[in-house]
């Protein structure tokens, strides 16, 4: 099965990102860039399927040539090669979503699996989009994926709202990844030194002829409103106490 | 401005509170822009029950699309069933509650429309004329001030930003309209629903979760007595989740559910980023864990710096004298 792997890099989640003093983006300088978590979990997934119905597993990243760094890594984990879409990190998800649509025709991609949300701008759209630009049935927030026989057709499980929903999707179809499906695995030494051989083609995003103009814009940042924080009790009765004399809540 | 469309949510036939929320993020944007506010419900047989609860929000009418197609939630039907919805009627705005119904299709109407959406906002203001959006990125830790270029808008709401619209008010009229299902490769399975006779996460007024600190699935037994005498929902951490201690979704935070109760108390949950994300907006936080370093206390309102496993019980034991009293 030919499987594509969206991918994005997104500052370490770990980290509390800060604000530029003028509010006009994130700062950037001295933040590790890592893989976005759920986008590992898609990688992973692609590569315990090729293990099982043999295949290729091709990542594509659409963004700065610096992203270069966390694909990579991906293919240090075992993906075969690499299309990285050289553009602005300023694309949004509806234009990142219609060149991905390209490059899913280009390679004649089987199946699409991306995480469902990239940690930084938090949207949870490109995967939904990506499917209805390419009209493929989509399952997204999954937390299990299991072919049919004939792998024409693949039963997912999603992670919604008062528990999980098992659709059937007939591929190709673009799947989009929720925390359970799997444990991404770590490059291994010999993948790092593998990966630095493998195929990473860098496409122009001029040459793919697809109209980018913004629709979603971000304008500007600002930090959420601070709690005050830090009240501490000595025990329960006083923390009871508390709450019923002074918040008030019980 | 044109007309605004709520997309209703429904668990076949049980109408979802969340939608309450999205009206009142519609009526703002009515308030700024100008237009009506409409509903449109999708289902089979059931969906009535749900225009009719849906017609007492305020609406000024409720659009009812009914069919087999629709008798399971699935994003490409009804993706394809409010793209044609807003064609014919001309809507200049959508609106859906940023769940996991609306984080599901939404993007995909996007993508069908070729339409620009804003997930999960926070508020709508006008800047002059300019519509300005505002929504959390980067697991809460930023608000972003987002402009829309298109029509229609788009927009999931984040429940817990929007006071819900009063419910069983003057009933709007019900108008039926046709719509068409292709469910282009897509069919529904089963359904495995978290069963519990609590109140649900997103509705509670009160919530007490538990991480990685409860050690155990059976230790949950001492969270559900404690929720039990609050009238609490249940909740949970990722690291709870996980460890298959509870179920998916029970997970609170930046990719869970986001909460905002009355009362939030945080259980052997050292407070991750992630996490906070998904309940910092709470009225009255609390949390007990033995580590006094776990950034849960910067949020707290009250922290109990204690073993869960001796201060829970005696928490416990004290809201049962309470209610004796």
């Amino acid at each position: 099965m030919k499987i594509l792997v969206a991918i994005k890099p997104v500052p370490n989640p770990d980290e509390k990102v800060k604000i530029m003093g003028d509010g006009s983006g994130i700062v950037l300088e001295n933040i590790k860039m890592v893989v976005n978590p759920f986008c590992e979990i898609a990688i992973e997934e692609a590569l315990r399927i090729r293990e099982k119905l043999t295949g290729e597993v091709i990542i594509v990243t659409v963004g700065p040539k610096v992203s270069e760094q966390q694909v990579r890594t991906a293919l240090a984990m075992g993906a075969d090669r690499a299309v990285l879409v050289e553009a602005g990190a300023d694309l949004d998800s509806l234009a990142v979503a219609k060149v991905l649509a390209k490059v899913v025709a280009d390679e004649k991609a089987e199946l699409v699996l991306m995480g469902k949300q990239s940690v930084d701008d938090d949207n949870n759209q490109v995967g939904q989009i990506l499917a209805a630009v390419l009209g493929w049935p989509q399952a997204a927030f999954a937390s299990k994926v299991e072919f049919a026989a004939d792998n024409k057709k693949a039963n997912v499980t999603r992670e919604v709202d008062g528990g999980l929903e098992t659709i059937e999707v007939g591929l190709p179809a673009v799947v989009t990844v929720d925390l359970r499906l799997n444990e991404p695995r770590y490059a291994s030494l010999p993948g790092i030194m593998k990966a630095k051989k493998k195929e990473m083609k860098v496409v122009p995003l001029a040459s793919l002829g697809v109209d980018t103009t913004p629709k979603v814009k971000v304008l500007s940042y600002a930090p959420p409103k601070q709690r005050a924080g830090g009240g501490r009790v000595a025990d329960a009765a006083e923390l009871v106490s508390k709450l019923k004399n002074e918040a008030k809540v019980l | 401005m044109a007309d605004i469309l709520v997309v209703v949510e429904h668990q076949e036939g049980v109408f979802k509170k969340n939608t309450l929320s999205v009206v009142s993020a519609a009526k703002v944007l009515a308030g700024l822009s100008g237009g009506e506010v409409d509903a449109l419900v999708l289902g089979d047989g059931v969906a009535a029950a749900v225009a009719d609860v849906a017609a007492g929000t305020g609406v000024r009418m409720v659009l009812l699309g009914e069919g087999a197609a629709f008798a399971k939630y699935l994003a490409v039907t009804y993706a394809g069933a409010v793209a044609q919805v807003v064609k014919a009627k001309g809507y200049g705005a959508v609106f859906a509650p940023a769940s996991t119904f609306g984080k599901d299709f939404m993007p995909r109407l996007s993508g069908l429309l070729d339409a620009p959406l804003a997930s999960d906002i926070v508020g709508l203001e006008k800047e002059g004329d300019a519509l300005r959006v505002k929504r959390p990125m980067y697991a809460g830790n930023a608000i972003g001030t987002v402009e829309l270029v298109g029509s229609p808008l788009l927009f999931t709401v984040r429940q817990t930003a929007f006071d819900p619209a009063t419910m069983g008010g003057a009933k709007a009229p019900v108008e039926k309209v046709a719509v068409t299902a292709e469910a282009g490769g897509t069919a529904f399975v089963s359904r495995q629903e978290t069963k519990s006779e609590r109140p649900e996460l997103t509705e509670a007024r009160a919530i007490v979760s538990a991480g990685r600190g409860i050690k155990a699935q059976e230790n949950f037994k001492l969270v559900e007595e404690l929720a039990d005498l609050l009238n609490a929902a249940i909740g949970a951490s990722r690291a709870a989740v996980d460890a298959g201690w509870a179920p998916n979704d029970w997970q609170v935070g930046q990719t869970g559910k986001i909460v905002a109760p009355e009362l939030y108390i945080a259980v052997g949950i050292s407070g991750a980023i992630q996490h906070l994300a998904g309940m910092k907006d709470s009225k009255v936080i609390v949390a007990i864990n033995k580590d006094e370093e776990a950034p849960i206390f910067q949020v707290a309102d009250y922290g109990l710096v204690a073993d869960l496993f001796k201060a829970v019980p005696e928490m416990i034991t004290e809201l049962k004298k309470l209610k004796s009293a």
